[in-house]
């Protein structure tokens, strides 16, 4: 069994009525990539906020990586990086200067300081504008700076609220990538971000937001499974017979079958039966034109979830 | 129920100091604000200020040289109708540099994005509250010493007498109460840089309690000192207490502070605070000199004055950035 480096019990926060974040269970062990996904307002910035102590938890415990936040704050921000959602830098200042005041403030020695700023902003592909003013920079440059700096205090997890937004589609998988070398060099990292599709793939466990509540939590198969009940959706294009349907819906663990085109079908099954479907068209006589198996998508989790939620309450 | 009250206000005991990275916050904030374009012009303008009225004062006390002990003051004090002298100037010049220095310490950080960034390491708020004071501090006593080195630099040039130890020491005292009265422009600004999220509005609220200080109070002490004590007989006594009233009630304005602890340190000559005196520097007061120890005596009230009142603003405005939640 892993160790937990993060860990809520009944975490709370509200403001006034409204309640922000409400009986968070959540529990983060060494070396995975969480995700807190949700819907912009359901309650994950908050969350971010209470682990770090940057607001105060209106109930409930946090300990990360051992220590109380807000008893022990300087053990904690010591070796915690956090990037914060649309990272700001000062402007006038160059990447340079930016990072050698946070080295300042976390206490490293000069030599040392330079040492890691100059390998930091090589590794992130910065080392060319490292003497530039950060005004300048565009929004895919200031997250890697932001990810440098994060990366100065050499920290155990690094927490990023919304790392991707903002980012054109090339900029967001470039940093995908950044996280998952975090991964690999063994640093735990919670992110957060309402754009679940594009962060699915690097996580190695994600936790649902539905207005402050943690609602689901697992990895992504576990949650299509219990969610959408088929963990596989194929996507198959055949022209054939007409009953060719029929014929797909017989197949074992083959839960709906959806024709989107006249010879176009959406197949949700419980396991990979790509070769069962195959196998169908053929021995109809049919043509097979196309066959591939989709990843579940969290999107779709979602929606489902809530689509079910909403059939449950009771109309009044 | 008691548990969880427990579990939830945490914060009693904290670790370490509440001071590491002063110093880092210190530096980096005089580094910025000595380099910033808005420092230059306030520079500049001080610069020209002190050249031009002390130039002008020096010519009209040419031929004083030898005759008055204390020729150097009078570089200070010394106005040439209609401007005033050179401290004259300094009491809208300190507070205008004071409230440059600070309208946006707190608020700038939350605009540029970079307030969590910040407290995301390891350091206390408070050591970046102080530390961006003490950096404001820092650069207007570094300002006004320059000012207070080419000042001595042009009397000693233009009067061709070097300066007496009671002369240095006096100014050194104008400008220990000059660095206060900035300290206390500097808590103001402070306080709305905390308060309001715009750095305009900040710096204009800073700059109307400047106003209603320098322009109106005087008015309103008066017309209060005479509803509260209205002459009913027209006795000498109700005069007196109208009189006294209307000073104490003046005394609230750190201008006033700042005006009468100038007019004790740079005059010798002036023996008390009291009644009799004009608030104008250029009284010519009779009578023999006070030593610098008794001067100091009769200061020593303003000088508390405005060191409290800075401490007062500083302490509201911590309180009030310790319990703001930092989003951005
Ligand atoms: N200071 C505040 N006062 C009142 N409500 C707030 C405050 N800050 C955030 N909220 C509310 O809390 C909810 C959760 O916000 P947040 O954690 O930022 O969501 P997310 O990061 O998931 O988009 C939102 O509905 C927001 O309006
Ligand atoms: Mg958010």
């Amino acid at each position: 069994m892993a160790e937990i480096v993060l860990e809520t019990q009944g975490l709370t926060k509200k403001y006034g009525e409204f309640t922000a974040v409400q009986d968070l269970n959540l529990a983060v062990t060494q070396g995975e990539v969480f995700g807190l996904l949700g819907p912009n307002g359901a309650g994950k910035t908050t969350t971010i906020l209470m682990l770090l102590g940057l607001t105060e938890p209106t109930a409930g415990q946090v300990r990360v990586l051992g220590l109380d936040p807000a008893r022990q704050p300087l053990s904690v921000k010591a070796r915690v990086g956090y990037l914060p959602e649309q990272v700001g830098f000062y402007d006038g200042l160059t990447a340079f200067e930016n990072l050698i005041y946070i080295a300042k403030l976390n206490g490293l020695p000069r030599q040392e300081a330079y040492r890691r700023i100059d390998a930091l902003l090589t590794q992130m592909g910065l080392d060319q504008v490292a003497n530039r003013r950060v005004g300048a920079f565009s929004r895919g440059m200031r997250q890697r700076l932001g990810v440098a700096e994060v990366l100065l205090k050499q920290p155990q997890l690094v927490i990023m609220d919304e790392p991707t937004q903002g980012l054109d589609p090339e900029a967001a998988h470039e940093f995908l990538e950044i996280i998952r070398r975090l991964k690999q060099d063994g640093i735990t990292v919670l992110l957060s971000s309402h754009q679940l599709h594009q962060v699915q793939a690097v996580c190695d466990r994600v936790g649902l937001f539905h207005r402050g509540q943690m609602v689901l939590c697992g990895t992504v198969p576990e949650l299509a499974q219990r969610v959408l009940g088929g963990a596989y959706r194929i996507h198959l294009q055949a022209e054939g017979p007409a009953d060719l349907e029929d014929a797909f819906r017989r197949i074992d663990g083959v839960l709906q079958v959806h024709r989107s085109a006249p010879s176009t079908y959406e197949l949700e099954a419980e396991a990979d039966v790509r070769a069962e479907a195959a196998r169908s068209v053929v021995q109809l006589g049919g043509r097979l034109l196309a066959l591939d198996i989709q990843m579940p998508d969290l999107d779709e989790v979602y929606a489902r979830y809530f689509a079910q939620e909403v059939e449950h309450v009771p109309a009044r | 129920m008691s548990q969880l009250a427990k579990v939830a206000r945490p914060r009693r005991t904290r670790e370490g100091s509440p001071w590491t990275g002063l110093w880092a916050v210190v530096t980096k904030e005089m580094a910025d604000s000595l380099t910033s374009v808005r420092m230059s012009i306030l520079q500049l303008l001080i610069v020209l200020t002190a050249a031009g009225t002390v130039y002008a004062a020096s010519q009209d006390l040419k031929d004083l040289v030898g005759k008055d002990p204390f020729i150097f003051l009078k570089l200070f004090t010394t106005g040439r109708d209609p401007l005033p002298s050179f401290v004259g100037f300094l009491g809208f010049l300190v507070p205008l540099i004071a409230i440059a220095l600070a309208f946006d310490t707190v608020n700038g950080e939350f605009n540029q994005r970079t307030m969590s960034r910040v407290l995301a390491q390891p350091i206390f708020r408070d050591a970046l509250l102080l530390g961006k004071f003490l950096a404001g501090l820092f650069t207007l006593t570094l300002v006004l010493a320059v000012i207070w080195l080419l000042i001595y630099g042009m009397g000693i040039l233009v009067l061709g007498v070097p300066p007496g130890g009671e002369e240095v020491a006096r100014s050194l005292w104008f400008l220990v109460v000059a660095i206060f009265y900035g300290g206390v422009w500097l808590a103001v600004a402070l306080l709305f840089s905390i308060v309001l999220r715009q750095t305009a509005a900040a710096a204009l609220a800073s700059i109307a309690v400047w106003l209603f200080f320098t322009i109106f109070w005087g008015i309103i002490a008066q017309l209060l000192a005479q509803a509260l004590v209205p002459m009913r007989l027209g006795t000498v006594q109700e005069v007196l207490d109208q009189a006294k009233l209307e000073m104490s009630l003046t005394r609230l304005s750190p201008n006033t502070l700042y005006a009468e602890a100038m007019l004790a340190m740079l005059n010798p000559a002036v023996r008390s605070l009291g009644l009799v005196l004009p608030f104008q520097l250029q009284g010519a007061i009779l009578g023999t000199p006070l030593p610098v120890s008794q001067s100091l005596m009769l200061i020593w009230p303003h000088l508390t004055g405005l060191i409290a009142v800075t401490i007062l603003l500083f302490v509201l405005g911590y309180v009030l950035f310790q319990r703001q939640e930092i989003r951005t």
